[in-house]
């Protein structure tokens, strides 16, 4: 089995987007995401102990996410498996809002303004 | 079809070919009404950059220059890190409409994700845009 970074085939970019903000419209997979991102890898007892959250919400979360491919789990120390953020996914989605964020209307309206107040330019 | 892979627009400005060149493809220009400061080596491959007060400096790179007709450049993807080396093509395309000019900016390339594939798209010399274009959405309708 590979292990992270993935060396199988890209999944379909719609698919991976539609996955990273369903796991990112619940505000305990944020948390738990969020967590992951700011402190590393974490076992769902760490990730109770830390959140406001049962452990056992913690697990089924993080199986939502694993299965998104937004975690991977890993072998941690003493046989309990850590949960390591995976952001490639992430990356995806992020394309995605780009495309939403790249605003040319108002650089165009600039353009145009620019060029009626301007006139012709001295040469 | 959710996922956007290109924006396009198409405006119609009042001015010639020759002085929207001049907006899109000078420092000065650029600097009127795109970026707070710019500077560019208008070749292919040649080098640009913009910068907004307070905000943020993009790094350009020039794919076409082709007086007074094509403008086009590679720049990075809005919101990813600044090591990523994923780019989107940026076209502007002049054509005289009447005494004036018709716009048309495509930027394209927001669904892009192999990073090969991408190399191979967009480091192409200018002459085979068209074709590595090509390719890169059979290779993307294809996946």
């Amino acid at each position: 089995m590979p292990s992270w970074p993935t060396t199988s085939p890209e999944p379909d970019p719609e698919e991976t987007a539609q996955q990273v903000f369903t796991a990112l419209a619940d505000p305990t997979r944020r948390a738990i995401l969020a967590e992951l991102a700011s402190t590393g890898p974490a076992t769902a007892t760490d990730l109770a102990g830390r959140l406001p959250i049962t452990r056992q919400a913690v697990a089924k979360h993080l199986a939502l996410l694993a299965q998104a491919g937004l975690v991977t789990a890993e072998p941690g120390e003493r046989r309990r498996v850590r949960y390591r953020l995976r952001s490639a996914p992430m990356r995806t989605a992020q394309q995605f809002l780009a495309a939403l964020a790249r605003d040319w209307d108002g650089p165009l309206t600039a353009l145009k303004e620019h060029l009626d107040t301007t006139g012709k330019e001295p040469s | 079809m959710g996922f956007p892979d290109r924006i396009e627009r198409t405006i119609e400005l009042a001015q010639p070919p020759a002085e929207v060149w001049a907006a899109l493809t000078t420092a000065d220009g650029l600097a009127s009404w795109f970026g707070d400061e710019a500077e560019i080596d208008l070749r292919p491959g040649g080098a640009a950059r913009m910068s907004w007060k307070g905000g943020p400096r993009v790094e350009m790179r020039v794919e076409r220059a082709e007086e007074p007709q094509v403008f086009a450049y590679t720049w990075p993807i809005y919101g990813l890190s600044e090591e990523d080396p994923r780019r989107t093509y940026v076209e502007f395309t002049l054509e005289p409409s009447g005494a004036g000019t018709r716009v048309t900016v495509t930027e394209s390339g927001f669904a892009q994700l192999p990073e090969d594939a991408h190399r191979k798209a967009f480091d192409g010399n200018t002459d085979g845009w068209r074709k590595e274009l090509a390719e890169l959405a059979d290779y993307l309708a294809g996946a």
